[in-house]
């Protein structure tokens, strides 16, 4: 898979990244700035869980950088007690791209929303992605846009009915997961803002893992889309409607785990079954590490906009050589294949002398 | 001379043969254009015959004018390809207005370019490709060559294509091979003429095609072809000497604008110790910049080729808060995109290089041609207000200095900083007195290590400025104690936390803008020989050399005039208005409708008077001259 083999030994997402030896805890994360976001937003409950679990990481506070673009998310940056920059429209992943590249020793995240993420700066998402730049990129995905107050955004579902769109949205709606596997992400997972457990488990898996990171977080948004994710919280539904993934482990939910997913042997794809017909010997057992993204792939689509089937957790995690590990490589190649002589540059290779009268 | 010849293979041609004495006259300037289909290589014969032309000593300029289209239809008019040499004694400025030598290999390069040659100026045709077919293709009724047209010219009718063919038969190349080495029959044919060295032209066709060595040997004998040619035919009577240019001391090489501008980035790393990131994306005429500076890694270059151009440049930016020199390069249609970001920059205040290397416009507009229509929106072509400051070299020599000045400043100043440079200068070449590096300015930074908060809070302020430069600390990630968030949000004075403060709005619109007229840039200088001009002309970036050599030639005619040439923009020298007011007349020549003139009116009151062409050409200084003596006269009068 890697097209490029430097004989490299593999890293880890934070090799590089200075460790901190003393103890340090989500206070640690906190800035005195007054957070600015509506009661009961979602964004809350994604910034306390990032706060908590960053220093399970153990790095040094001032080596990590939150980076974001625009909306209500991309306020985020203010809140961490990090470095950090509140970007432009949909630009976070290029600028994040330059500064992983030029510092290995940064562990880079970027906050991003549906909107800012998926229209107005796609482009940056998938080229970020299959560039495979070490970025940790937090997609909150409340499917409206809030901060220009209530127009669909490029995942809400189709038919929304919004102040932009009186009548109902007509444009078929991404869904996050499957565009970050088309670009081949290394690394694709989801998971709810209310899930404190899960959210952390496949924060911490991003973070280890050394190359872009796509985690979608489905968000509430209780003024513009309120509820859009209510049928995944009520007991009794979400049971129902969420496929929690566990790598190594058969696919099965339920309140029973009466539910799994299995290959449809007609179309090759994956599809959700009742283990007690199809038996538990013929579940697919999880694999992240598949280096054929069509499985992670078959298993975003298992549910649809309908939040059905909601598969979460670690949907892709493989390894391939990171954009900025090559980046820097080619650069230390270059300097001991030839040291820097700025003389001999400048003079290049056909000079004539004028000499004094 | 004569053992090179010794070489080569006797040639099937039925030529007068033996040694023979041509009159020899020496000249102070010659300007050749060779002009050809885009695929008959009059690029790389220009560049050839420029580098030997440069070994020689002789002062140079160049102006290559080549089609948007990579091979447009062939033997058409859209598809010719010129290369213009002006090669002198002296030193000049300009790659001259008309050619004193006209070398077209093709009826469209005849026709798209014989309104140039002045009366009894030489021209060498190549008459293999004046057929009945290619002839009609470009309109001509009946051959130029054969009916009184081309009376007025010293008309040099030679069969480049078929004497080549000849000459290279026993090589066992193919027809369509062979023809393809014509152009260096036109190269040594010229090199004979102007009295040239040929080894250095055999030792770049052997590395050209050390690949194919069959072919190197062929392109020589080709070569020599025409210089044998040249020595043994009866048709030109003449050759001319120019002797080498009497230069300041040093050490000199050839260099065109986009290898200088690089040159002056890498060095601009080098002086300031940072490594240096290229965000950018392909983009005619920038795009040899790139393509320069990826070469050279070993100078902790990192070269990022984006997605698009607002990629490019929004990874510099992310670059430059890392702690690198952060750059990009593009040109008109990429400032476009890019100006959010360079209001981000403005915004949190963070170095960036931004190089504009000018084309024709609007939107696509003339890919190839130049022009100097990107000031105003260099200037102003953000929301809010967002003042940049702006450079733009003068030559393609000055291109490095221009990097070097630009850096400076926005390391200094901790703000983007826009230079413009454009395809003439660009692509043009002229010899470069080649700095010492011991001699290159310190661009050294101090990057911010400990908090700073005038309250004894112990924080760490990113907003609290210098008192000199206004310039706000540069803290780096990594840095301990100084974390800190920065975005497009206005700021807090001092603090740099969130601020809609009618009051601290205010307050900062300003400051950012006292930051950029506070900039310490050199005073306006002004030639003005006799001290005795009330006309001035004033210009900017690269018309330097035009407007220049316009003022030697009204000189030479006994009249005064001055020339103030702008290289900082934004903002102006101090000097500038008490300059502008000393003149009874301010000329202001531009490659656009009139930018300088309207900024330069605007801020100094000037009655400033505009002269204009956007001809996707540099300007003549035989019609500058013109525009400049009515101007002297009409005052006189």
């Amino acid at each position: 898979m890697t097209a490029i083999d430097l004989g490299l030994p593999q890293l880890g997402g934070l090799a590089g990244v200075p460790t901190f030896d003393g103890k340090q805890t989500a206070k640690d994360y906190k800035t005195d700035q007054e957070v600015r976001w509506c009661p009961g937003c979602g964004d809350y409950a994604v910034l306390a869980a990032v706060q908590s679990f960053l220093p399970d990481l153990g790095l040094k506070r001032e080596n990590i950088v939150f980076v974001s673009g625009i909306g209500c998310s991309s306020r985020f940056p203010y809140y961490m007690n990090t470095y950090g920059m509140h970007s432009i429209h949909g630009r976070a992943p290029a600028i994040a791209t330059g500064l992983a590249t030029s510092r290995e020793d940064l562990s880079v995240w970027v906050v991003t929303g549906d909107g800012d993420a998926l229209s107005i700066g796609g482009n940056h998402l998938i080229h970020a992605l299959r560039r495979n730049v070490n970025l940790k990129i937090l997609l909150f995905n409340n499917r409206i846009y809030g901060l220009t107050k209530g127009q669909y955004s490029p995942t809400s579902e189709e038919g929304k009915v919004t102040k932009s769109t009186p009548m109902g949205s007509l444009d078929h709606p991404f869904n996050p997961v499957s565009l970050a596997l088309g670009a081949e992400a290394s690394f694709v997972g989801r998971a709810l803002d209310s899930d404190r457990k899960q959210l952390t488990e496949v924060l911490r898996a991003a973070a280890e893992h050394r190359g872009s990171a796509l985690v979608e977080i489905y968000q509430n948004c209780p003024i513009f889309n309120d509820g859009a994710f209510d049928v995944l919280k009520e007991p009794g539904e979400r049971e129902e409607r969420i496929v929690p993934l566990r790598h190594g482990e058969p696919i099965r939910f339920g309140a029973d785990g009466q539910h799994g997913v299995a290959r449809d042997p007609k179309t090759g794809t994956l599809k959700v079954v009742e283990v007690a017909e199809v038996g538990e010997d013929n579940l697919v057992v999880h694999d992240a590490t598949i280096e054929d993204p069509s499985y992670a792939f078959a298993l975003s689509r298992l549910g649809n906009h309908n939040l059905d089937h909601t598969v979460t957790g670690v949907f892709r995690n493989v390894q391939r050589a990171t954009y900025d590990d090559l980046a820097r490589h080619q650069v230390e190649q270059a300097k001991a294949a030839k040291p820097a002589n700025l003389g001999a540059l400048l003079r290049g290779k056909d000079t004539w002398s004028v000499a004094a009268d | 001379m004569a053992e090179e010849k010794g070489t080569v293979e006797p040639m099937s041609i039925d030529v007068g043969r033996g040694t023979r004495t041509t009159d020899v006259r020496k000249v102070d300037r010659v300007v050749i254009r060779f002009a050809g289909d885009s695929g008959d290589g009059m690029q790389l014969t220009g560049d050839r015959f420029t580098s030997e032309a440069a070994a020689f000593g002789n002062d140079l300029a160049t102006l290559p004018n080549f089609p948007a289209e990579i091979r447009a239809p062939q033997g058409t008019l859209p598809g010719v390809s010129s290369f213009q040499l002006h090669f002198a004694d002296y030193d000049i400025l300009t790659p001259g207005d008309r050619p004193d030598v006209l070398v077209a290999m093709n009826p469209a390069a005849l026709k798209a370019n014989i309104a140039d040659l002045p009366a009894g100026g030489m021209l060498i045709v190549n008459t293999d490709e004046f057929t009945k077919r290619n002839l009609t293709k470009v309109g001509y009724a009946s051959n130029p060559l054969e009916d009184e047209s081309l009376s007025q010219y010293q008309v040099h009718q030679v069969a480049m294509a078929s004497i080549t063919r000849a000459a290279l038969e026993p090589t066992g190349l193919s027809k369509k091979d062979a023809e393809r080495a014509k152009n260096m029959f036109a190269l040594g044919l010229l090199s004979w003429m102007y009295h040239r060295e040929t080894e250095g032209t055999e030792r770049f066709l052997r590395e050209k095609f050390a690949k194919n060595e069959a072919i190197a040997e062929a392109n020589i004998l080709a070569f020599h072809t025409g210089w044998n040619y040249g020595e043994t035919t009866e048709s030109f009577a003449v050759t001319y000497e120019v002797a080498p240019a009497k230069l300041a001391t040093g050490t000199y090489r050839q260099i065109t604008g986009n290898t200088a501008l690089a040159y002056g980035i890498v060095a601009a790393g080098q002086c300031a110790k940072l490594p240096v990131f290229l965000g950018t994306y392909p983009i005619t005429p920038a795009s040899d910049v790139l393509h320069e500076l990826a070469k050279h890694k070993n100078f902790g270059v990192t070269t990022f080729q984006a997605e698009d151009e607002i990629a490019g440049i929004g990874a510099a930016l992310g670059a430059s808060f890392g702690g690198a020199l952060g750059v990009t390069s593009t040109s008109g249609p990429g400032i476009a995109l890019k100006s959010e970001t360079i209001g981000l920059a403005v915004m949190t205040e963070m170095p960036l290089v931004v190089l504009d290397i000018q084309r024709g416009g609007p939107s696509t507009g003339l890919p190839t041609k130049t022009e100097q229509a990107d000031l105003l929106q260099a200037m102003f072509g953000r929301n809010g207000e967002a003042p940049v400051p702006i450079i733009a070299p003068r030559s393609p020599a000055d291109c490095f200095q221009a990097a070097l000045e630009a850096t400076r400043i926005a390391l200094t100043y901790r703000t983007p900083v826009l230079l413009l440079s454009d395809g003439y200068i660009a692509n043009g070449s002229e010899p470069w007195l080649i700095p010492n590096v011991e001699d290159l300015p310190d661009l050294s930074v101090q990057f911010a290590t400990e908090p700073n908060a005038t309250d004894g809070s112990g924080e760490f302020w990113p907003y609290l400025r210098d008192p000199e430069t206004l310039a706000r600390p540069w803290a780096v990630p990594g840095t301990p104690g100084l974390e800190h968030r920065i975005g497009g949000l206005e700021k807090a004075d001092k603090t740099g936390n969130i601020s809609y403060d009618p009051d601290n709005h205010d307050k900062m619109v300003r400051i950012r803008q006292a930051k950029i007229d506070g900039i310490t840039v050199p005073d306006a200088e002004i030639d003005d020989p006799s001290g005795a001009a009330r006309v001035l002309v004033l210009g900017w970036g690269s018309s330097y050399g035009p407007i220049g050599a316009a003022c030697r030639r009204v000189r030479r005619l006994g009249m005064d005039v001055a020339h103030v040439h702008l290289r900082n923009l934004n903002p102006f020298p101090r000097n500038l208005g008490e300059v502008l007011k000393r003149y009874d007349k301010v000329v202001i020549p531009e490659m656009n409708l009139g930018q300088l003139a309207m900024l330069i009116r605007a801020k100094y009151l000037v009655d400033a008077v505009s002269y204009t062409k956007v001809a996707g050409l540099p300007f003549k200084a035989e019609e500058l001259q013109d525009v400049l003596i009515d101007f002297v006269k009409g005052l006189d009068a």
